[in-house]
């Protein structure tokens, strides 16, 4: 569906993407995971052809669209500030792709109004197609923003921090209902967002990007169990470090086994409630290295100045020249 | 963005609102209700009858039409103009933008008196440029045209200053929104960025309308000043002053004045209810 070649793209002499390649299948729902800065947004915008790269190639449903301008490339966007037409009530705002069609494409105003209506219900704000923009609450406002880019039937739909500028609760319902509509209508998408939960909780597949670079292409759980660079692991879950002779050693607060003979001893000087663990965070002995450790919470909370003892039980290794390794200890 | 509007919409919730109100009659009425006043006084010692016999007369008639008329017409070419360097100046970046920038703002800071004689020495039959229109057959000093380009230059940076920050309030992205939707350039122009900047369109064209119909000094080199033909509406009150006929002057200052009221209410109507109409 999607095929990028070796998209690069430059802003004074800045460089924001240094040769991105990704292959999109129909139907994928894709999340662009990365830090603020690493070029999430360049991408998607020179997808969209908002942006244009300054070389390298966007292949749209097998069509060369390196060149082509964004009004004829088909793709409905959706921006993390809405970007909603603020003099227009709701419906003729997600008339409004229709509405500017000419020639043999026109359609009839009774006709548009009338797939507005249809597209308001499937965002499920049904009679607020007279309001303004401006009397809606944010979460509205963006189901507004993506009726209007669903109107124009895209066949690629990009959305830029969806929800972003919105408070927790409506940001998880928002979500919830979002990968719905994505199962129900199967329109290839990709969303940018810097919240890792997000994206693995949304995405077929995540892209992990830092500084331009692509990291890591995979699902969810390959992307969190088994990351290929100290990056990914470090960006997507958390991750506790060990200096090992030739690199490091990376893993996951919950993958150690605690036991009086453990390898490794940190010296508590935190602890909290995680959720459905305890979290004590302290400095190993000999190294100093700060960890966090999950313990289960049906044993009593470990006491501050307390010593635990533990192995990681799985971990990876990554070699300072970029090789790695990883599985489970023994 | 309308979180805050909605705020100033409701002066409840701001602190001293009587005490602001209050205020600002007092100083509305201090600097312009008062003075105002006094010419309406003024003009009231003329009697009905000799106050429309000068206030009507085919002079000042003429005199009001072609006030108004350059004025409009100045306002509506810098609508035009002043939209396309303010959205210049928001949309682009480029070396010496604070330069164009500046530019804009120096017919505010001019003598306006330095403008007129300046425009004058360009348009007159041996001027820079009005030797190239003569032989077009088209006057531009001591005309109505000489007098409408004075009050463009006059009323430039009215247009550009009330519509560069709508229009950077705007923001690119809902002009890229309508371009992802297959609008043109010209249809994001039209039924995008016009309807929303609208409002602060007809701020610039309300307050250049309005310093046209005003404007003096910049007006009567390039002028003229035929009586019935070139004269404009101050003018003519300098005129009358001159033969101190004060009760004259400050009849023809009365019609002036509530045709220029008129105007300016009925733009102000306008820009409210389409306000109200977006509901922010
Ligand atoms: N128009 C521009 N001009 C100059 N530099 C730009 C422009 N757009 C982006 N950049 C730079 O390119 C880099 C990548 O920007 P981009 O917006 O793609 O990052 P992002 O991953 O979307 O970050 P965020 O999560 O903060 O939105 C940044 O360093 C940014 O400063
Ligand atoms: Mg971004």
């Amino acid at each position: 569906m999607i095929h990028l070649r070796g998209i690069t793209k430059q802003f004074g002499d800045y460089p924001a993407l240094h040769g991105i390649d990704l292959d999109v299948a129909p139907g994928e729902f894709i999340a662009l995971l990365g830090p603020s800065g690493s070029g999430k947004t360049t991408l998607l915008r020179i997808i969209a052809g908002l942006e244009f790269q300054d070389s390298g190639t966007v292949l749209l449903g097998g069509e060369d669209v390196s060149r082509t301008p964004v009004a004829d490339r088909h793709v409905g966007f959706v921006f993390q500030h809405y970007a909603l037409f603020r003099h227009m009530t709701v419906a003729d705002n997600v008339a409004f792709g229709l509405s500017v069609r000419r020639g043999k494409h026109r359609i009839a105003k009774a006709a548009r109004q009338a797939r507005a209506e249809e597209l308001l219900r499937l965002v499920q704000l049904e009679g607020l197609g007279s309001r303004y923009p401006g009397q809606l609450s944010g979460g509205q406002r963006q189901r507004v923003a993506l009726a209007r880019a669903l109107a124009i039937e895209p066949r690629l739909l990009l959305l830029d921090e969806p929800f972003g500028a919105l408070d927790a609760k409506v940001r998880k319902d928002l979500r919830r209902w979002l990968r719905d509509l994505h199962k129900a209508m199967g329109l290839t998408s990709i969303f940018v967002t810097h919240d890792q939960e997000e994206a693995l909780e949304l995405a077929d597949r995540v892209v992990v990007m830092s500084q331009g670079r692509i990291e890591q292409i995979g699902a969810p759980d390959a992307v969190y169990m088994n990351p290929e660079t100290p990056f990914v692991s470090h960006f997507v879950g958390e991750t506790n470090r060990l200096p090992a002779s030739g690199g490091e050693i990376h893993f996951r607060p919950h993958e150690i086994t605690v036991t009086p003979d453990g390898s490794e001893a940190v010296l508590v000087d935190n602890v909290f409630r995680k959720g459905a663990v305890w979290r004590a965070e302290g400095l190993l002995e000999g190294s100093g290295q700060f960890v966090e450790l999950d313990l289960p919470s049906s044993q009593d909370a470990p006491r501050l100045g307390q010593t635990i003892r533990f192995n990681p039980h799985r971990a990876r290794m990554f070699n300072a020249d970029g090789d790695h390794t990883q599985g489970d200890l023994p | 963005m309308s979180a805050r509007s909605t705020r100033w919409r409701q002066p409840s919730v701001l602190p001293g609102f009587g005490l602001s109100f209050g205020f600002t009659l007092a100083w509305l009425t201090l600097i312009v209700l008062i003075p105002l006043a006094t010419i309406f006084l003024k003009a009231a010692g003329l009697g009905w009858s000799e106050f429309l016999a000068v206030g009507f007369s085919p002079r000042a008639m003429a005199a009001y039409q072609l006030s108004f008329g350059t004025a409009a017409a100045a306002g509506l070419v810098n609508a035009v103009f002043g939209l396309i360097v303010a959205w210049v100046l928001v949309r682009f970046d480029f070396t010496g933008k604070q330069v164009v920038s500046a530019l804009v703002d120096l017919p505010f800071a001019l003598p306006t008196a330095v403008a007129g004689i300046a425009l004058t020495a360009l348009y007159t039959p041996e001027g820079w440029i009005g030797q190239f229109l003569e032989p077009l057959g088209i006057k531009v000093a001591f005309t109505w045209i000489g007098i409408t380009i004075a009050l463009v230059f006059i009323g430039l940076p009215f247009v550009v200053r009330s519509v560069e920050p709508v229009l950077a309030d705007l923001g690119r992205e809902v002009e890229e929104a309508a371009a992802t939707l297959g609008a043109t350039r010209w249809q994001t122009f039209t039924r995008v960025i016009f309807p929303a900047i609208g409002p602060a369109l007809l701020t610039g064209f309300a307050l250049a309308f309005a310093r046209g119909v005003g404007e003096y000094g910049s007006v009567i080199f390039i002028s003229g000043n035929m009586p019935g033909r070139t004269e404009i509406a101050p003018l003519l009150i300098v005129t009358q002053l001159e033969q101190y006929a004060y009760a004259g002057a400050t009849a023809i200052a009365v019609v002036m004045m509530l045709a220029s009221f008129a105007v300016l209410l009925l733009i102000n109507l306008i820009q409210a209810a389409s306000r109200w109409r977006m509901g922010a």
